[in-house]
């Protein structure tokens, strides 16, 4: 029998680090098992990271931690085949500490947040991947791993959107693809000094800059670039089912959006260092697995913490939040000696409390909202349009906007719809 | 010029690849197939339909897990590679 851990943390990403963190801060034996090589060797993501609640976990991480830049311009565009609309908020606030957000790349990321546990106390194994629960009853007591048996108090399930122990510990079913967005990216490289002309930056400043429009052919998505110190991420992020009912590949969604006139000469020149895919888990709380049984618990995408508002798309925070929730459950639990459903229970109660569940109950009905199709195809298309009427000087007589307006919707979705859209809306975001 | 094609993006990426595939489809079930969701979701082209039938190569196989949740005749024996094996993000 092996050495009995008070936690075993499946996942070295943000949730099992900050879980694995606040565990061996608190003195209790803990374990994080990894299946990549190193923390982070699994793990992809867009590349934005919100910092609060980093920032309470580690003051100050920026100084530390292999961030890229720090986002100083939000920029949205819209756009349809041949035009663009876009939009971009900056504020002075969002370049003084504490930030708001920052590019970051997960396989440095991660590695360093697998460090921050370690020095913590806890010890982290990658390499090693959890095949399988352990049981006694209806009680998780340890998991199998690498051929041997490895028994705790509890196992806290952060592997990840895919979460085979969720499934095995038989909290989770099987997965709907409407609940899931595939995401590709490109990392391009980028000499520094043209990135910052590019996109009118200047030494650790960054921009995320985020897109909706015809390049997704009416799938439910969008894409992104965000600048990292000496690259770029670029990707799009679509609705799987819709995929595959429109018979095409995200790449070569990913390939028209990069060629896209308001995109394809921020790009020239660079140079692809890497291709990665993931999913990322976007239905709300239906699609949530229920997050405790006796001695496991799950955090972060395997719960499918993920805020999803139309503007926002957001997963790290919540798996950082929730990773801390988990342990805070676990520490009470050791303090009581009690790692029953019963005890763990207090999970819930501590995620009902922040804003990891408020945010999903807040904005519960955005997922659906987000598969309307106009969203994607007929509303960029009637403001790129409406755009270009005000700003064409064709020798025709000018017309007020208002008629503009409605000469441009008419062409596209009826006044009622469109009304009933904007209550859609409203209710939901 | 930077490449368009998955095969070529997927050749700059670092692999540790196992010597055992990871994944096994069940081709019999295949052949059934008319819908080939498989073809569409997975974002490395691990599966093909090469003159009727579905292939598929693990070797690119980004773990995304897509192909799982996509296939509608569980015709897929989902797993990840083994730790240390598969993909190995340098960038993320």
């Amino acid at each position: 029998m092996n050495q009995k851990f008070d936690a075993i943390v499946v996942g070295a990403g943000p949730a099992g680090c900050t879980c694995g963190l606040i565990l061996a801060k608190a003195g209790l034996e803990t374990l994080i098992v990894e299946r990549g090589k190193f923390a982070g060797a699994k793990n992809m993501w867009g590349g934005a990271l919100y910092g609060p609640s980093l920032n309470e976990l580690v003051p100050g991480f920026w100084e530390e931690a292999p961030v890229e830049r720090f986002i100083l311009r939000h920029r949205y565009s819209l756009l349809t085949e041949e035009a663009s609309l876009s939009t971009e908020f900056t504020t002075k606030k969002f370049g003084k500490p504490p930030y708001n957000s920052f590019s970051v790349l997960r396989s440095k990321f991660d590695r360093w947040f697998a460090s921050k546990a370690e020095q913590r106390g806890a010890v982290v194994a990658p390499g090693l991947e959890a095949e399988d629960l352990m049981w006694e009853g209806n009680s998780v007591t340890g998991i199998r791993a690498g051929g041997d048996e490895l028994p705790a108090s509890v196992v806290v399930a952060c592997d990840g959107v895919n979460s085979l122990l969720a499934e095995k510990a038989g909290l989770r079913g099987k997965l709907s693809a409407r609940d899931m967005k595939q995401g590709v990216k490109e990392v391009i490289q980028l000499p520094r000094q043209l990135i910052d002309q590019r996109f009118n930056l200047r030494g650790e400043e960054g921009i995320a800059w985020e897109f909706i429009g015809s390049f997704t052919g009416g799938i439910p998505g969008g894409a992104f670039v965000y600048t990292n110190k000496e690259s770029l991420s670029v990707g799009v992020v679509v609705q799987l089912s819709a995929l595959v009912e429109k018979k095409v590949s995200a790449n070569d969604l990913l390939e028209d959006f990069k060629q896209h006139p308001a995109v394809e000469n921020m790009l020239a020149d660079g140079k692809l260092a890497e291709y990665s895919a993931h999913l990322i888990p976007v239905g709300g709380k239906t699609m949530m697995p229920t997050l405790y049984t006796d001695g496991f618990l799950i955090a972060g995408d395997a719960a499918a913490f993920t805020l999803t508002t139309g503007l926002v798309l957001e997963g790290a925070n919540s798996a950082i939040a929730s990773g801390k929730a988990a342990a805070e459950t676990v520490i009470r639990a050791k303090q009581r000696g009690d790692f029953s459903k019963k005890s763990l229970s207090y999970y819930a109660e501590l995620l009902q409390k922040s804003f990891v569940l408020k945010d999903m109950e807040t904005f519960k009905r955005a997922p659906r909202l987000l598969e309307n199709p106009r969203l994607y195809r007929q509303y960029p298309e009637l403001v790129c349009d409406l755009a270009e009427k005000i700003f064409i000087s064709d020798g025709e007589p000018r017309k007020r906007l208002w008629k503009l307006f409605r000469a441009s919707q008419k062409k596209r979705v009826s006044f009622w719809r469109m009304i009933r859209d904007f209550l859609q809306i409203k209710r939901s975001i | 010029m930077n490449p368009s094609g998955i095969e070529d993006k997927l050749a700059v990426n670092k692999f540790d690849i196992d010597k055992e595939r990871h994944i096994q489809i069940k081709e019999d079930i295949c052949r059934t197939c008319e819908g080939y969701q498989c073809t569409y979701a997975c974002p490395a082209d691990c599966f093909k339909l090469r003159e009727g039938h579905i292939t598929f190569s693990y070797e690119g196989c980004l773990e995304c897990g897509s192909c799982r949740i996509m296939c509608d005749k569980e015709a897929i024996e989902w797993a990840l590679p083994r730790a240390g094996f598969g993909i190995c993000y340098q960038f993320g």
